[in-house]
């Protein structure tokens, strides 16, 4: 019989070995799927890995939109993962990206027609803000009347998602929108608009401040008293008792921390890639970021390349979509699919598969 | 930065040339829909306009869709796709993509594109939208006849222009044959959410309203009704024939058929440029579903009279004296309101007793 | 605006029939959490009840099959989560949201022929006299079955969990796993049937909303409820007749709002909207605050992966 034993340290080959393993499963359960819908899963599998890659029709434009479609949700995932190490479970980053998105973009309307270099600046700021100051909501509450975070940051995801809709019928709904609820759109706004920095890549201010959070969080991570702290507040209450860490502080660090790369997310997105305020504006990446934060085992390096795989996904299933005409749910099982495999085959970093008599068993 | 410019453009005429030699130069027709065609309500009412090219069309093009595609960086993302993947004509329908089709249309001045219910337009953009207001004048007609109660109940989705004019449109028609008519309505703030849908339907009922008017896309409402006694609605962008003869008394069905078909037979021709359309119950764009025994016969015929003179402009929905809500003078005897105030409309007409939130 | 227009009567009949599909959903997610688990993936789990449930019924002609067959694949689904969190050792939290993914993938893929078809019929009970006495009534005698099985699904749920050596030992498993294991109960055991009972649960109140409540399959028809029944469990600091106040407290503030904008009240319906939540989250704070309480109740071996070294 087949059991799990401890290994005596996580193991590096697997490590790098686990992701390989659940691509490869994922794709033959995948194809299986596709096969069972009527599809070749060959050229299905093949669309949704390869094709945004290397295809030489659509690749020039889908590679860079990959790190444009990551961006947010490498973000927020990174912030997050502080926060889940610590075992402070902030599931409402969704609500601090809409709130950045509110409190950054309506900052730059009402700033509108004004031209200045300090706008851009200002909006980040008052986007990071907006987001930090959300998630301080479910900090105080926890830290004042020990109310749990994971819920009142959720319930607050809803609230958010109605202070929008409440903004984008009334006070930011754009004059020149023939009354329906909508922003001005940023890209006539020079001075608020998060633009392509180099024509036809994609690429946005956005993505260089993620490729930096990137590295200063593994820098935090491995050499900062501040990782030290949160992985400490993770492992035991005495134990970070001891070391003298204040679960108060973590606490409010880490939702602080999240909520603020999670509101900056959000400007970047509506200044941006999404151009304008409007009820349709959250798409749950939010809840995603939860998800890429643990495929990237809440490591920088990990989360960034959870978040171009997942954006992979995404951009390879609506190739695939329309190419095969495979309905979008398919993709979405799919997606799930790769999760499961992903999270099943992690066991093997830490424990090895021994064969072991019935009786030695128990 | 031109580099990249030239390899993409490379890319688009290698491939432009490969695809035709492949495809005997079948025109590649997409779609983006909002929801999936299995809403029953509006992208169902769009697949059947893809369905129909299909039929009218048949070997010359071969069409492509892409459903529940957010109205954000994602519908510009698949757009592009599209483009670079030899699509000609796009259609794209949801009034927020389109921002997004100007972005793409410019990088991609020879692929045309068809945007619903928009207003911006370039030489390779067009928009096309229905005048639903005319099928909410024939149902509001009817609804004014039909309630015992003079309380008609209106679920409501967002405060834009559009969803006004409708409840405008059906409270005047509804008061010109019931002058006692009185409108409840509820804005559910979503345009497809079953559960809300159908509380807010409950909701209206019990507060007396005996006739529902829907212009939220779930038929969630229509089960609500079906539970409760003598209670009547309409189905709304799609028939809801499944519950007739009661609830569903009659509906307002979007059909894109015939556009969609002429629009992509002018791609074939050659002939294709850029236009606005906003056509009624005449040119098809707005049916009114089948209307059952439920009601009377002459209720039927006089619905249908309106329906008929809608059709052959005898008769337009906004027709003076009409003031607005505060009193102010809106249309003079005999006036009839101008498209643009139409298209913009965000106030009530003098008489419903609800005020619009903002 | 006209409040005397809203019948606190109807009010109350209409969110109680709102509330049943939260209230069953958070009854399962309870017991799973008084073992020791968090699954997130309730949505998921909802939404594969709704459409499983849609399709017996239609097919079978019998709503009651439809009950039967969304509670066995609410649970079927649960196996996944169960599976991973517990054999696997995945992280709970990631793996309940990607069950929410996948949940809502696979139940479009199922329904996708079923839109736009009215299921069988479920009636509410009729007693003569008693459902037509005034007020009471309608209260007490007028809903569906489901309705009643749900209150005495809070009752049999507390019942177990305060009465019986079953419920003691969940509650132990919960507590301390490693103690439990101590003690010879097979925790990983105990946490499947509990996983297995949540999705049963969830997929009884998926299946109410698409059987009941709207009656009709739709993509995405679930809307948030499983979100909500996850908030009831906290909002019920684990207490099943909590659970019922915070389900009822739900459905009839959202119920409310829509009342009081037919009424006319002119507020924006966003902020009417934003109500259920800001009540959960106030009412949160109120019982948290309340310390001993709180920790009293709360597993606290919740989310927490357990591994037998011995």
């Amino acid at each position: 019989m087949l059991r799990l034993e401890a290994r005596p340290e996580p193991s590096r080959a697997m490590v790098l070995l686990t992701p390989i393993i659940a691509v490869v499963a994922t794709m033959i359960a995948g194809g299986i799927l596709f096969a069972i819908l009527g599809n070749n899963p060959f050229t299905a599998i093949r669309i949704i890995f390869w094709d945004p890659l290397f295809n030489d029709m659509v690749a020039s434009y889908t590679r860079p939109q990959l790190l444009v479609k990551a961006t947010p949700l490498i973000l927020m995932a990174i912030g997050l993962s502080f926060g889940f190490r610590a075992n402070v479970w902030n599931i409402g980053a969704e609500g601090q990206f809409i709130m950045g998105a509110v409190v950054g973009g309506g900052t730059a309307l009402a700033l509108y027609p004004l031209e200045s270099a300090l706008v851009f600046p200002l909006i980040i700021i008052m986007g990071g803000l907006g987001g930090f100051l959300w998630a301080m909501i479910p900090a105080i509450l926890k830290i004042r009347f020990n109310a749990n975070e994971i819920l009142v940051s959720l319930m607050l995801v809803y609230v958010a998602a109605q202070f929008l809709a409440a903004m984008v019928t009334g006070p930011m709904k754009s004059p020149v929108g023939m009354g329906f609820p909508v922003s001005r759109n940023f890209n006539e706004y020079q001075s608020a608009f998060n633009a392509e920095l180099l024509s036809n890549t994609g690429l946005h201010f956005g993505v260089l401040v993620m490729m930096g959070v990137v590295i200063v969080g593994y820098i935090f991570l491995t050499r900062h008293i501040f990782g030290f702290q949160i992985r400490v507040s993770g492992q035991s209450a005495r134990a970070s008792k001891f070391a003298g860490v204040n679960p108060h502080t973590t606490v409010a660090l880490c939702l602080g921390i999240s909520g603020a790369l999670a509101g900056l997310a959000g400007l970047f997105e509506v200044t941006g890639p999404a151009g304008k305020l409007s009820t349709n504006f959250p798409l749950g990446y939010g809840f995603t970021a939860i998800i890429v934060a643990f495929l990237g085992r809440l490591h920088p390096v990990g989360i960034l390349l959870a978040g171009l795989l997942m954006a992979l996904t995404y951009i390879g299933g609506e190739l695939a979509q329309f190419q095969m005409s495979i309905p979008a749910a398919a993709i979405q099982v799919f997606q799930g699919m790769l999760l499961f495999f992903l999270l099943g085959v992690d066991i093997l970093v830490n424990f090895r598969l021994r064969w072991a008599s019935t009786k030695e068993a128990r | 930065m031109n580099l990249i410019k030239t390899l993409l453009a490379g890319a688009a005429v290698a491939t432009g040339l490969a695809g035709a030699a492949f495809a005997e130069e079948k025109l590649k027709v997409g779609f983006i829909y909002i929801g999936p065609p299995g809403d029953m309500g509006w992208t169902y009412e769009h697949d059947q306009g893809r369905k129909a090219i299909v039929e009218a069309l048949g070997d010359k093009v071969e069409t492509t869709y892409v459903e529940n595609v957010p109205e954000s960086a994602d519908s510009e993302r698949v757009m592009t796709q599209m483009a670079l993947s030899g699509h000609k004509l796009i259609f794209a329908t949801s009034f927020n993509y389109m921002d997004h089709v100007m972005n793409v249309a410019k990088k991609f001045p020879d692929v045309k594109f068809e945007h619903a219910t928009g207003f911006k337009r370039a030489d390779n953009v067009s928009t096309y939208s229905a005048r639903f207001y005319e099928g909410r004048a024939v149902i509001g007609h009817i609804a004014g006849h039909m309630t015992k109660t003079n309380t008609i109940g209106y679920i409501a989705s967002y405060p834009i222009p559009e969803v006004i004019r409708g409840i405008n449109s059906a409270y005047l028609a509804a008061k010109a044959v019931n002058p006692e008519v009185k409108f409840k309505v509820v804005w559910a703030y979503t345009w497809f959410d079953p559960g809300k849908e159908a509380d807010a339907a409950n909701a209206l009922i019990e507060q007396g309203a005996d006739v529902i008017m829907q212009h939220t896309d779930s038929t969630a409402p229509m089960s609500e009704m079906k539970k409760h006694e003598g209670i009547i609605g309409f189905g709304q962008a799609s028939d809801m024939g499944q519950f007739a003869p009661n609830p569903r008394v009659s509906s307002i069905i979007d059909n894109w058929a015939p556009y969609y078909v002429e629009r992509t037979q002018a791609m074939l021709d050659g002939t294709w440029e850029s236009t606005d359309t906003w056509h009624g119950i005449k040119e098809g764009m707005v049916e009114i579903g089948e209307m059952t025994e439920a009601i009377p016969a002459e209720v039927r015929a006089s619905a249908q009279e309106l329906a008929d003179k809608l059709a052959s402009g005898e008769v337009h929905a906004f027709t003076g004296p009409i003031n607005k809500q505060d009193g102010s003078a809106w249309l003079a005897e005999g006036e009839t309101a101008d498209d643009g105030t139409l298209a913009g409309m965000s106030f009530y007409v003098e008489g419903i007793e609800a005020e619009i939130p903002n | 605006m006209d409040l005397s227009s809203i019948s606190p009567v109807t009010l109350i009949v209409s969110l109680m029939a709102a509330s049943t599909p939260i209230l069953l959903a958070a009854l399962g997610e309870l017991i799973v959490e008084k073992s020791g688990v968090l699954n997130l993936g309730v949505e998921g789990m909802m939404i594969i009840g709704a459409v499983c449930g849609f399709i017996a019924a239609v097919t079978t002609g019998s709503p009651w099959l439809g009950f039967l067959f969304g509670a066995i694949c609410g649970a079927a689904v649960s196996m996944i989560f169960a599976v991973l969190t517990q054999y696997l050792m995945a992280n709970q939290v990631a793996t309940g949201l990607g069950l929410t993914m996948f949940g809502l993938g696979l139940a479009s893929l199922l329904g996708h022929s079923y839109t736009g078809i009215n299921p069988p019929l479920f009636s509410q009970i009729h007693i003569p006299v008693l459902s037509d006495l005034p007020v009471v009534g309608r209260i007490v005698f007028g809903h569906d079955p489901m309705i009643y099985f749900s209150l005495a699904l809070t009752f049999a749920i507390w019942y177990f969990l305060t009465r019986t050596r079953g419920g003691l030992v969940l509650r132990a498993v919960g507590e301390s796993h490693d103690a439990a294991h101590a003690l010879g109960y097979k925790v990983i055991r105990i946490r499947m049937l509990a996983i297995a009972f949540g999705g049963a649960c969830a997929g009884l109140g998926g299946a109410y909303l698409s059987l009941v409540r709207v009656p009709q399959w739709a993509e995405g028809m679930t809307a948030g409820a499983g979100w909500i029944a996850l908030a009831i469990v906290v909002f019920a600091s684990w207490k099943p007749g909590r659970a019922i106040i915070g389900a009822y407290l739900f459905g009839g503030v959202t119920v409310l709002q829509l009342n009081l904008q037919a009424a006319g009240l002119a507020i924006s319906p966003a902020y009417l909207s934003m109500t259920p939540y800001l009540a959960t989250i106030i009412v949160l704070v109120i019982m948290a605050s309340d310390k001993k309480r709180q920790s009293l109740n709360a597993p606290a071996s919740l989310g927490k992966t357990f591994f037998a070294s011995t």
